[in-house]
């Protein structure tokens, strides 16, 4: 078969995703332009399929409740899902989220927040502890109630995302009106899955929250062990499996950030070979009791919660990331030229080792 | 315009526009061009050929210098990813630490980076005839330095870097090359090394080619080239030749 006439000659798709990310580990509140600007930075790396961010501190006068960030196909849908959270919840507030219209983003679905505070009398799930309550509810409605989703569940914080550049959400979400101390940011370039709102990044589950560059290629193996501890995968898009391992790994299973960045991130077995007997045998437990959690394919990945942000690539380093450091800001991006863009004269700039994480918590 | 500096400040000039108005002026003669508050724009002098000089102050994005053909480019501050991917002759120097797959399928020409560098620099890097590309690392590497290299040269001196506690290279150096030679300051641990190499000290030949290079590398950043040749070098080189020659074409 002979190639199509000039069938090289094509306007490439430059793009990857961009990761951005940033922790005031003395809780400064930094204000939404901050994130954006950095993003916009890294424009290119995403095709406006996704793009997203997620915020810590948001919510201050609330920060006791849970904080339900709701997608609805329509207005049915989110009656529905008002049902469902009334059933198991006592609403303090609901009201939709605060948009702004905007030229290219059509077709938003419709965006609630509800203020939640568990019932004394919980109708199921009993024995649950509350955590473990709030993820049995979202893996509820994301798997049975048609038309809506759960796009954020934490306290005192929150995911904005959907189909477009990171700037047009953030326009679209007014973002410009919040102020975090954390902030992480994703441009989106959907290779393998649908670039559709539920799809695009952050991926959350009550506080944790990711943001990556890549693809999980064991995202089927991933998927089916989740499925055994009760987290289900509803949203179509691989980096799903990340939020809800590090909940079964670091809030169920106690594993450290450590521990749980070598489940995702094993060591080689030629270097396991080399190192002591004990650690031989614990690297060795840790690959035959979490095999299945092991992230396979190209990743850099930006992992939060209220209290730390973390970034990691996969053992081999598939995907680029820099780390910064200026006073009691730490920075991490797929791009130096991001960070620089909205940070004065940085302390430090360094790309980390395959495989080991950086973890930047805030102070106290 | 001919003969005439070209400044530019490229402070918030998107990537295409800041290499159209470089082109331009390229076209319109100019051959030197310095520009101020660069942050991400990539792809900047790519393909570019002839005596053409470039100062970036900033931090130029991905691509820099891909596929270029001649000109010189002196980085003051830090580089991204991939910079000099397929470059076929020049000059690229970074005054600072420089990020993954630089030297990408290198085919000629000089990258000198001052202090550290990421995964995958000087991979498939090749030589032809007389042409034979140099990669010069002042600091250290990450994995895979030289993987699948089949000409060039590349030198790793582990000296300027943020990283103390960190191996001079990361795993897997120079596996499956078949070609060119990796000279190292110092000696190389084995568990670093891609299968079946290992390293050797240099000899004299080896010593001149390493001199000549690390001088110039020296000349352009500032540094001390005598300190640096003080101490013993190694090399690693391919194990095979054509390791697939036989492959589909059996002799």
């Amino acid at each position: 078969m002979k190639a199509p006439h000039r069938y090289h000659d094509f306007e490439k798709d430059i793009s990857g995703c961009g990761v951005f990310g940033v922790i005031a580990r003395d809780r400064e509140l930094i204000p939404g332009d901050m994130p954006i600007k950095a993003m916009c930075t890294m424009h290119d790396r995403g095709n406006g399929l996704g793009g997203g961010f997620a915020a810590y501190g948001i919510y201050p006068d609330l920060a006791d409740y849970w904080c339900f960030h709701l997608m609805c196909d329509d207005q049915v849908g989110l009656e529905r899902a008002e049902e469902v959270l009334k059933h198991f919840f006592e609403i303090k507030e609901a009201q939709p989220i605060p948009t702004r219209r905007t030229p290219v983003v059509t077709n938003p679905p419709v965006l609630w927040r509800f203020f939640l505070k568990v019932k004394d009398a919980r109708p199921k799930w009993k024995e649950r502890d509350e955590k473990d309550y709030i993820v049995s509810v979202v893996m509820h409605i994301n798997q049975n109630v048609p038309g809506a989703f759960v796009a954020s569940s934490g306290k005192n914080m929150g995911a904005f995302k959907g189909v477009g550049f990171p700037e047009d959400m953030a326009d679209f979400y007014r973002l410009d009106e919040y102020k975090a101390y954390i902030w992480t940011g994703h441009n989106r370039f959907p290779t393998n899955t649908p670039g559709w709102w539920g799809g695009a990044h952050p991926f959350t589950l009550l506080d944790w929250s990711i943001v990556h560059n890549g693809e999980i290629s064991s995202y089927g193996i991933n998927r089916r062990y989740l499925c055994e501890h009760d987290y289900l995968c509803t949203l179509m898009t691989d980096t799903e499996v990340v939020a809800y391992l590090l909940d079964m790994l670091v809030r169920r299973h106690k594993l450290s950030l450590r521990m749980a960045s070598w489940v995702f991130s094993p060591p080689f077995w030629d270097d396991v070979a080399r190192m002591p007997k004990e650690q031989q045998d614990a690297f060795k437990a840790l690959r035959m009791v979490y095999g299945s959690a092991c992230l396979n394919g190209p990743f850099a990945i930006l992992v939060t919660a209220g209290d730390f942000m973390m970034g990691l690539n996969d053992r081999v380093k598939l995907r680029p990331l820099v780390v910064a450091e200026e006073g009691k800001r730490v920075y991490m991006s797929s791009e130096e030229s991001s960070i620089r863009e909205v940070s004065g004269t940085l302390d430090k700039v360094w790309a980390p080792k395959a495989g080991e994480p950086v973890i930047a918590t805030l102070e106290n | 315009m001919a003969d005439q500096k070209l400044v530019l400040d490229a402070k918030g000039v998107y990537y295409r526009q800041l290499n159209e108005r470089i082109r331009d002026a390229v076209t319109g003669g100019v051959r030197e061009i310095e520009l101020n508050n660069v942050n991400g724009q990539r792809y900047i002098f790519t393909g570019l050929k002839g005596e053409l000089s470039l100062k970036i102050n900033g931090v130029p994005g991905q691509d820099m210098a891909a596929f270029m053909n001649g000109p010189s480019i002196r980085v003051e501050g830090n580089a991204q990813d991939g910079v000099a991917n397929t470059m076929d002759d020049g000059k690229v120097v970074v005054n600072g630490i420089a990020g993954d797959v630089l030297g990408y399928g290198m085919r000629g020409g000089r990258l000198y980076i001052r202090g550290d560098v990421g995964y995958r620099v000087g991979i498939h890097m090749k030589a032809y005839k007389e042409k034979s590309p140099v990669i010069v690392i002042g600091g250290k590497a990450g994995d895979f330095l030289g993987e699948y290299m089949a000409g060039g040269s590349i030198i790793l001196l582990g000296m300027f870097s943020d990283k103390p506690y960190a191996p001079i290279c990361g795993r897997s150096l120079g596996t499956g090359m078949h070609g060119g030679v990796i000279y190292v300051r110092g000696p190389v641990p084995d568990t670093q090394l891609g299968p079946h190499l290992t390293s050797e000290p240099v000899d004299e030949t080896d010593k001149a080619r390493i001199r000549e290079m690390v001088t110039d590398f020296a000349l352009e950043l500032g540094l001390d080239a005598q300190h640096i040749l003080a101490e013993s070098f190694f090399k690693v080189k391919p194990f095979s030749h054509r390791p697939y020659g036989n492959m589909y074409v059996p002799c």
